[in-house]
C-alpha cells in the first residue's frame, strides 16, 4: 500500500509551493491543511469560551437563590453558550476535520475551491466576533434563548441587529464551506475511489453538506423577518397584523432540526472510521450505514414540529410529527447495531480514540432513547422546556459530538503532527470526562421529570441536591478539558518524543488513504491521484 | 470525473480577507445605523466600498486566469457545481418567504378568523375580525390600503422577464456558434430588459406608497408583498450586474464555445430569477 504514496512532483505551475511567512501564511492561505488547522484551533478556542459560559451557568445553579449574576446576564449566558458551542465550536470543528481529512481520504490534491475555502473560514471568525461583541453592548447579549423566538427576542437591546447579522455571516460561511465540501467529494476523488468505496466520514459529510445548503438560507430568512419586524414595521410574527409568532417557530425548527443533524452526522462518520481500526475488522454493514445516514437526513426535514408539541398545533399535526419522529429511531438503530457488530469478536485494543468512540456509542444511545421518549406527544407535555430536554440534547451533543471530536483529535493528531500524544494523560482525560459528564447530565433527567424548568437562574428548594451534584460534575468536566488542551499543545510541540510510523495505528493503512501518507503529512499531498485505494472499511 | 493532473490550485489568496472585512464592516454599519448610532452610515460606505473592490479584483483575477487557460475541465466542473448549489441555497431562501405567504394565507389568518378549533381564539381576541385576503390583520396595521393588481405593470414585467430569458438563450446560441455579434446583442437586450424590469418595479413601488397606501407596514399583506417582490427585485439587480460583467467581457473578446463558465453561471442565475418571478406572479399577484 505504501507504494502508492504520491510523488510530490511540482509540474504544472511555477508558483511558490511553500506556505507564506509569518502571520500572513494563515490569513491568505488556500491550503486545505492550513485552513483545517485554523478551523480546529478556532473551534477549540470557542469550546473553552462556550465552556466558560457553561461554568457560569452551573456556578449560579449550584445552590438555590441568586449567587453571582443577575437573571438577565444568566439568560444571556444560556443563549450565548448555545450559539457559541453550536456555531463556534462543534460545526467549525467538523468543518476543520473535513478540510484536513476529505482531500486526503479521497486522494485529492486540495479542496475543489481553495479561495472560497479561505473566505468561509474568515467569515466564520467575523460572524463569531460580531456575536461575541454583543456581550459588551447596552442591554446585554441576546437572552431569549438560542432559538431567538419572537416576541421575546425583539426585546433585545442594541445587540439585536448584531445578532441577526452574525447569523447571516455564519450562514454564508457555512454555505460556502458546504458547497466546497460537496464539490470536492463529487469532483476531486481519485479515479479508483468510487462513491461506495468512500470512507464513511466522507459520506456523512456529503450528506451534511446538502443539509447545510438547504437549511442555512432558511435560518437567514427567519432572522431577516425578525429584523424587519423590529425595525421596518412588518407583521410577520405579530397577530395584530395578521402574522403569527408560531410561524417563526416552524421556520426556525425547519432549520433547527436538520441543524442538530449537521452536528451529529459527521460524528457518526468519525465513529464509523475509528471503530473498525481498533476492532481490527471491516465496518459491519457499510452500505446500510450509507443508506441509514441518507434516511436520517431525509427524515430530519419532516419532523421539525416535535420541538413545538405544546404550542397549540392541530391534533393531526401532533400525530403526524409524533409518528414521523419515531421513524428516526430505525436508521439510528441500524447505526448503533452496526457499530456494536463491528466490535463483536474483534481483536479490540483500547487506545484513547477507541475509548471515546465506545463511550460515544453507549452514551449517544442513551441520549437517543430520551429523544424517543420525547417524541411521544402526550408525554412530551411533561418534558417540554424542563431540564429533561436539557439532559437529552446534552447527551447527544457532549458525550456524542464532543467526545467524537476528542476521539478524532487523538486519532489524527499523530498523523497531522508526526508526534505521538501522551496515552496516559489521554486515558486520564477520557475517564475523568466520561465519569464527570454523567455526574453533570444524568441528574438533570431527574430534575426535569420533577418539573424544573430550563433557562432559569433560580429554582425551588426541592431541586437543590441534584443541581449541586450536577454542578460538581460540570466543574470536574470543565477542568478535565484543560488536559485535552495540554495534550494538543504538548503533541504539537513533540509529544512523547516517540517517532510515529506512517500508519500510526496497526494496519490503519488498510482502512484509509490518509495512513498511506508520511507522518507528519507534507504540505501538499496527492498532487497525482493514488491508483490503489484501501478497502478494509467497506 | 476530472483527471486531477492539471487541476489548478491557487496559492495565497488576498481577496477573501478583503471581502470578509468589507462584509463585516458593512453589516456592523447597518446594525449601528438601525440602533441610531451616527457612525453607522460611514461604516456602511467603507464596508460596501471594500466589498465592491473585492468583487472587482477577484472577478478580474478569475477572468484573466480563465482566459490564459489555467482552468481545465475539472476546475470547470467544480465551478459549475458551486454555482448550482449556490442557486439551490437561493431557492431555499425564497422558499422561506413563499412558505410564510402560504402559512399566513392558509393557516394563521383563517385561525384568527375563528376557523376550525380556533373559534375561541377569535371570540376572545378579535371577535369582529373576518378572515379575508388581502388583509392587514385584526389590528388594521398600517391603515387602509389597496392591494396590488396583477394586470398592469406586473404583467408587463412578466413579459419583460420572459423575453429576457429568450434573449439570454439567443446570446448563448450566438456564443456557441461563434457569432460574437449575436452574443453581444443578445446580452445587451437581456441586460436592458433586466434594468427595465427594475425601473418598472420602482414605479410600481412608488405608486403603492404614494397612491395605494400599501407599504411594508401594511400588515401581513404588505409584509409578504414587499419582502417577496423586494428580495426578488434585488436579485434581478444582482443578475443584471453579473450579466453586464459578462457583456463587458464579451466585448473584450472573452469566452469560447468550449470555455465560458461565467456566461453559463450568469445565465443559470438569470433563469432562476425568472422562475422565481413566475412563482411571485402566480402566488402574490394572481391568487
Amino acid at each position: 500500500m505504501s507504494a502508492v504514496v504520491a510523488e510530490h512532483d511540482h509540474h504544472h505551475d511555477d508558483h511558490d509551493h511553500g506556505p507564506a511567512k509569518g502571520i500572513l501564511r494563515w490569513i491568505i492561505t488556500t491550503n486545505h491543511k492550513d485552513i483545517g488547522t485554523l478551523y480546529l484551533l478556532f473551534a477549540l478556542a470557542m469550546f473553552f469560551v462556550g465552556g466558560s459560559m457553561a461554568m457560569i451557568i452551573r456556578a449560579e445553579l449550584f445552590e438555590p437563590g441568586m449567587q453571582f449574576v443577575d437573571p438577565q446576564f444568566f439568560n444571556s449566558m444560556t443563549t450565548m453558550h448555545a450559539l457559541v458551542m453550536v456555531f463556534g465550536a462543534v460545526m467549525p470543528a467538523f468543518v476543520g476535520l473535513a478540510n484536513w481529512m476529505i482531500p486526503m481520504m479521497i486522494g485529492a490534491p486540495d479542496m475543489a475551491l481553495p479561495r472560497m475555502n479561505n473566505m468561509s473560514f474568515w467569515l466564520l471568525v467575523a460572524g463569531v466576533l460580531m456575536l461575541a461583541s454583543t456581550l459588551f453592548m447596552e442591554g446585554g447579549a441576546p437572552a431569549g434563548g438560542w432559538t431567538l423566538y419572537p416576541p421575546l427576542v425583539l426585546q433585545t437591546g442594541k445587540a439585536f441587529p448584531f445578532a441577526v447579522f452574525s447569523v447571516h455571516l455564519l450562514g454564508i460561511s457555512s454555505i460556502m464551506g458546504a458547497i466546497n465540501i460537496i464539490a470536492t467529494i463529487l469532483n476531486m476523488r481519485a479515479p479508483a475511489m468510487t462513491l461506495m468505496k468512500m470512507p464513511l466520514f466522507v459520506w456523512t459529510w456529503l450528506i451534511t453538506g446538502f443539509l447545510l445548503i438547504a437549511i442555512m438560507p432558511v435560518f437567514a430568512g427567519a432572522v431577516t423577518m425578525l429584523l424587519t419586524d423590529k425595525f421596518f414595521h412588518t407583521s410577520f410574527f405579530d397577530a395584530a397584523g395578521g402574522g403569527d409568532p408560531v410561524l417563526y417557530q416552524h421556520i426556525f425548527w425547519f432549520f433547527g432540526h436538520p441543524e442538530v443533524y449537521v452536528m451529529i452526522l459527521p460524528t457518526f462518520g468519525v465513529a464509523s472510521t475509528i471503530i473498525p481500526v481498533f476492532a481490527r475488522k471491516p465496518l459491519f454493514g457499510y452500505s446500510s450505514m450509507v443508506y441509514a445516514t441518507a434516511s436520517i437526513a431525509f427524515l430530519s426535514f419532516i419532523v421539525w414540529a416535535h420541538h413545538m408539541f405544546t404550542v397549540g398545533m392541530p391534533l393531526a399535526g401532533e400525530l403526524y410529527f409524533m409518528y414521523a419522529t419515531m421513524l428516526i429511531a430505525i436508521p439510528t438503530g441500524v447505526k448503533v447495531f452496526n457499530w456494536t457488530a463491528t466490535m463483536w469478536k474483534g481483536s479490540m485494543t483500547f487506545e484513547t480514540p477507541m475509548l471515546f468512540s465506545i463511550a460515544f456509542v453507549v452514551l449517544f444511545t442513551l441520549g437517543g432513547f430520551t429523544g424517543l421518549m420525547m417524541s411521544i406527544a402526550p408525554v412530551d407535555f411533561q418534558y417540554h422546556d424542563t431540564y429533561f430536554i436539557v439532559a437529552h440534547f446534552h447527551y447527544t451533543l457532549v458525550p456524542a459530538s464532543i467526545f467524537i471530536l476528542m476521539a478524532a483529535g487523538y486519532y489524527w493528531l499523530p498523523k497531522w503532527t508526526g508526534h505521538m500524544y501522551n496515552e496516559k494523560i489521554g486515558q486520564l482525560h477520557f475517564w475523568l470526562s466520561t465519569i464527570s459528564v454523567n455526574i453533570l447530565f444524568f441528574p438533570q433527567h431527574f430534575l426535569g421529570l420533577a418539573g424544573m424548568p430550563r433557562r432559569i437562574p433560580d429554582y425551588a428548594i426541592q431541586f437543590a441536591d441534584w443541581n449541586m451534584i450536577s454542578s460538581i460534575g460540570g466543574f470536574i468536566f470543565g477542568a478535565s478539558q484543560l488536559l485535552f488542551l495540554y495534550i494538543v499543545i504538548d503533541t504539537i510541540r513533540g509529544g512523547t518524543g516517540e517517532k510515529v510510523t506512517d500508519e500510526v495505528w496497526e494496519d490503519a493503512h488498510k482502512h484509509g488513504l490518509e495512513w498511506t501518507l508520511p507522518s507528519p503529512v507534507p504540505y501538499h499531498t496527492f498532487t497525482t491521484p493514488p491508483t490503489v485505494i484501501p478497502t478494509e472499511h467497506i | 470525473m476530472s483527471t486531477n493532473d492539471a487541476y489548478y490550485i491557487p496559492h495565497k489568496a488576498t481577496w477573501p480577507i478583503v471581502g470578509t472585512a468589507g462584509l463585516m464592516i458593512m453589516l456592523a454599519g447597518v446594525a449601528n445605523f438601525l440602533n441610531g448610532s451616527p457612525i453607522g452610515t460611514t461604516m456602511i460606505y467603507v464596508g460596501l466600498l471594500m466589498f465592491i473592490v473585492m468583487l472587482g479584483g477577484w472577478f478580474a483575477l478569475q477572468s484573466v486566469e480563465s482566459e490564459t487557460g489555467m482552468y481545465n475541465h475539472g476546475v470547470g466542473i467544480s465551478y459549475r457545481m458551486g454555482m448550482m448549489w449556490f442557486i439551490f441555497s437561493e431557492i431555499m431562501f425564497f422558499a422561506v418567504f413563499f412558505g410564510t405567504l402560504w402559512y399566513t394565507r392558509n393557516l394563521s389568518v383563517p385561525w384568527l378568523g375563528g376557523e376550525g378549533a380556533k373559534a375561541a381564539t377569535q371570540q376572545i381576541l378579535w371577535p369582529a375580525f373576518e378572515a379575508t385576503w388581502p388583509t392587514n390583520g385584526p389590528g388594521k396595521v398600517g391603515g387602509e390600503f389597496e392591494p396590488m393588481g396583477a394586470w398592469g405593470l406586473p404583467f408587463l414585467n412578466t413579459l419583460i422577464l420572459l423575453t429576457s430569458g429568450v434573449t439570454c438563450t439567443w446570446a448563448h446560441h450566438g456564443l456557441l456558434a461563434k457569432k460574437r455579434d449575436q452574443l453581444i446583442k443578445g446580452l445587451l437586450a437581456t441586460v436592458g430588459l433586466g434594468f427595465l424590469f427594475v425601473a418598472f418595479q420602482a414605479i410600481e413601488y412608488h405608486e403603492a406608497y404614494t397612491e395605494m397606501g400599501l407599504t411594508l407596514g401594511s400588515g401581513i399583506y404588505g409584509s409578504t408583498f414587499f419582502m417577496l417582490t423586494g428580495f426578488h427585485g434585488f436579485h434581478v439587480c444582482v443578475g443584471a450586474i453579473i450579466l453586464s460583467v459578462v457583456l463587458f467581457r464579451s466585448w473584450k473578446g472573452h469566452f469560447q464555445p468550449e470555455n465560458h463558465f461565467a456566461f453559463e453561471a450568469a445565465a443559470w442565475y438569470w433563469h432562476f430569477v425568472d422562475v422565481v418571478w413566475l412563482g411571485l406572479f402566480i402566488f402574490v399577484y394572481l391568487m
